[in-house]
């Protein structure tokens, strides 16, 4: 497998570099800190990958997806999987003190993803066909009290990417989206953990499974699929008195 | 507010673990920095409620493998459990390991741990390379034995007091097979038991022995003696399985407390004793099981409740017809310790670290449920006779040890303190064990 991770120096994305590493896949990572990317890509090396190469990309920046993108494809000699797992987080309170803060998360979760993964679609398509991997959230699949923007970007994401698969499967575009329930990393290490949370290695593992058979929907842990089966099915005079 | 706690459960202070993929950076506010948190006291607990403390798990990049040399170096998040699975297929393992593979590296050497081959291989200090260390006042150094010779010593076994260990380098083990050929005899009584390991470590890289710390009079201290050694290239295949067959168990909640009581402990030290008495002789084992056995059943500290438990290990320098071990044993029977695993190690010759727990003796460790103000009698009562026969305690499996105890065992204490006044002067890195036992401000 060739694949191109944007936002793999960190969490979820991180770790399933490293599973591909690990099995001898060349791999790319496109971010923004270079010292980051630098020694990402001396773990993944160490760590089995028949290549490694990185490009400096903002998720801010628009402009700089593109030559990114066109970066790796050159220095991987090609591309069949492209990941987008980075992304912006902000609890609502953060987000309510600080209005620049929200439409920067705006911004980034959601018309620049969309942006990237337009950006990417267009590259994979060029070339045959491919694999898109979106990163979402259980976060938009229900309205809750906590999941504000961010959720609601999330939302605006899953949707784009149904219909993505709807729309270019046909063209060989397999659009594998994934909705993490809570996962123990960097980004959440401020919240309390729920039940159910996961680890960012177990998600991988599932992820990298859905990569390889093009499952279009993924929750990863598992659990969450029934978790949120379960939410979306609450009444909402039940949602207004929850606190989750 | 989360409480942070040792792998014991006890004691435990508010706080929660900042933690991020920079190292520096997580570090730089930070009083103190851990690991996994699998040391059992308070080693890595927070001096005070809301002390900021470092996480390093999300640190945990393999840096280097020199794969001809066998040298390797990872942030000091990265885990035991990662190295075995990196290094083991190319033929080179972690020289020392301690019972569990849910260490970091950093944890590994600021504990300075020691393994079931410290006759021979001493501890995981004595293969240190090099450190790559943010002292308090912010500057990172790279240090070695030859570089910042001082600050290295103490940052070995240094309890994390000297400095946030960024990066570790290591020298690695050539093993030619990654299975072990394990012999396992019993011995009916302690005299036995102790010849048989001095006898054992003679001819064996690792030995250990587990111990019926609750028969008395003549079967006093019979118990279990486990050697092993890798195997040779014609003794065992060249892989291991994909999947290690441990996790399958694991503790879903905290036990009731009485689960662990003296009649099951005895219950499990007959089966065990029987068990193995069955069992004796040679075979081929997978690494994991041998060197982790408690790692197949997660989360086993709740078995102990939600009281938790505490550790006690100790080192007692021992002459051959000593009876140091039996009176030990004798307290501990009185005080009516029931130890559910009690394990008696032979320890080599003393490391590099200025605070590093093992020096020649017996090594004894026992697990004991916590009951309050009946354990620290008992732990004051154990740690009398280790002040009696010139021993000492280890750091990373205590919680109830008093200052004026530790003071009296330790005499490089003094050398300990003069490198933390060059490199911390306001004593910024501190603990709840340092408060504890070194006299810090909380």
């Amino acid at each position: 497998m060739k694949a191109i991770l944007f936002g793999a120096t960190r969490g979820m994305g991180r770790s399933l570099a490293r599973l591909m590493a690990e099995r001898g896949d060349a791999v790319a990572l496109l971010g923004r800190d270079p010292d980051a990317l630098a020694r990402s890509a001396r773990d993944l090396a160490v760590l089995g990958a028949a290549q490694v190469a990185t490009a400096t990309c903002d998720l801010l920046d628009p402009e700089s997806f593109g030559p990114a993108l066109d970066a790796a494809i050159t220095a991987l000699d090609g591309v069949d999987t492209i990941v987008l797992t980075a992304a912006d987080f902000a609890r609502p309170e953060t987000l309510d003190a600080d209005p620049a803060r929200a439409a920067r998360l705006v911004a980034m979760n959601f018309a620049n993803s969309i942006a990237f993964c337009e950006a990417a679609r267009t590259r994979l398509l060029a070339r045959g066909g491919g694999t898109l991997c979106i990163f979402s959230s259980v976060a938009g699949d229900r309205a809750r009290k906590t999941t504000g923007l961010y959720g609601a970007t999330k939302a605006g994401l899953s949707h784009y990417a149904e219909s993505l698969d709807l729309r270019d499967r046909p063209r060989g575009l397999r659009v594998v989206l994934v909705k993490p329930g809570f996962v123990r990393t960097g980004m959440t290490a401020d919240l309390p953990a729920p039940p159910f949370a996961g680890e960012p290695d177990a998600v991988a593992a599932r992820v990298l499974t859905a990569i390889d058979r093009g499952w279009p929907i993924v929750h990863a842990p598992a659990i969450w699929r029934s978790v949120m089966l379960a939410v979306r099915a609450l009444p909402r005079a039940v949602m207004r008195r929850s606190e989750f | 507010m989360p409480r942070i706690a040792g792998w014991g459960g006890v004691p435990a202070v508010e706080g929660h673990e900042r933690l991020g993929e920079s190292l520096a950076d997580v570090c730089r506010p930070a009083s103190l920095t851990r690991g996994l948190g699998r040391s059992y006291g308070d080693a890595s607990l927070p001096a005070s409620a809301g002390a900021v403390v470092a996480g390093t798990r999300l640190g945990d990049r393999v840096l280097a493998f020199d794969r001809e040399a066998g040298i390797l170096r990872a942030e000091a998040g990265f885990r035991l459990e990662q190295l075995d699975r990196l290094t083991r297929p190319a033929g080179w393992v972690s020289p020392v390991v301690p019972g569990t593979r849910h260490v970091t590296l950093g944890g590994m050497v600021a504990s300075d741990i020691h393994g079931k081959n410290h006759h021979v291989a001493g501890c995981i200090g004595a293969h240190v390379r090099s450190l790559l260390i943010q002292v308090a006042d912010g500057r990172q150094l790279e240090i070695g034995p030859e570089r910042e010779p001082e600050l290295f010593a103490a940052t070995i076994a240094g309890m994390g007091l000297t400095g946030h260990i960024l990066e570790v380098e290591l020298a690695l083990l050539a093993i030619a097979r990654p299975w072990l050929v394990v012999e396992i005899e019993t011995a009916p009584d302690l005299a036995a038991l102790v010849a048989g390991l001095r006898t054992a470590s003679r001819s064996w890289p690792y030995t250990v022995t587990w111990v019926d710390a609750l028969s008395r009079g003549k079967h006093m201290g019979r118990g279990v003696i486990i050697k092993g050694r890798w195997a040779a290239a014609d003794e065992a295949p060249p892989t291991l399985p994909a999947r290690s067959p441990s996790g399958l168990l694991f503790v879903p909640f905290n036990l009731p407390g009485w689960v662990l009581g003296r009649a099951s402990v005895r219950a499990f030290d007959e089966i065990y004793y029987r068990v193995h008495r069955w069992r004796t002789g040679r075979t081929i084992v997978h690494p994991d099981g041998f060197f982790y056995p408690l790692d197949g059943i997660r989360d086993w500290n709740r078995l102990y409740g939600a009281r938790g438990f505490i550790q006690h290990q100790s080192v007692l320098p021992v002459d051959d017809g000593d009876d140091v071990i039996t009176r030990y044993f004798d307290t501990l029977t009185r005080h009516g310790g029931a130890s559910f695993l009690t394990v008696i190690k032979d320890c080599g010759a003393e490391g590099r670290g200025l605070l590093s727990f093992p020096r020649p003796g017996l090594s004894v460790a026992l697990d004991l449920p916590m009951r309050g103000a009946a354990t620290q009698s008992l732990v004051d009562a154990l740690n009398r006779h280790v002040l009696d026969a010139g021993g000492r305690i280890y750091l990373a499996k205590d919680a109830l040890t008093r200052r004026e105890d530790f003071v009296a065992m330790e005499p490089r204490l003094a050398a300990f303190d003069a490198v933390r006044r060059t490199w911390d002067p306001e004593r910024r890195l501190r603990s709840a064990l340092s408060v504890r036992l070194l006299g810090d401000t909380a």
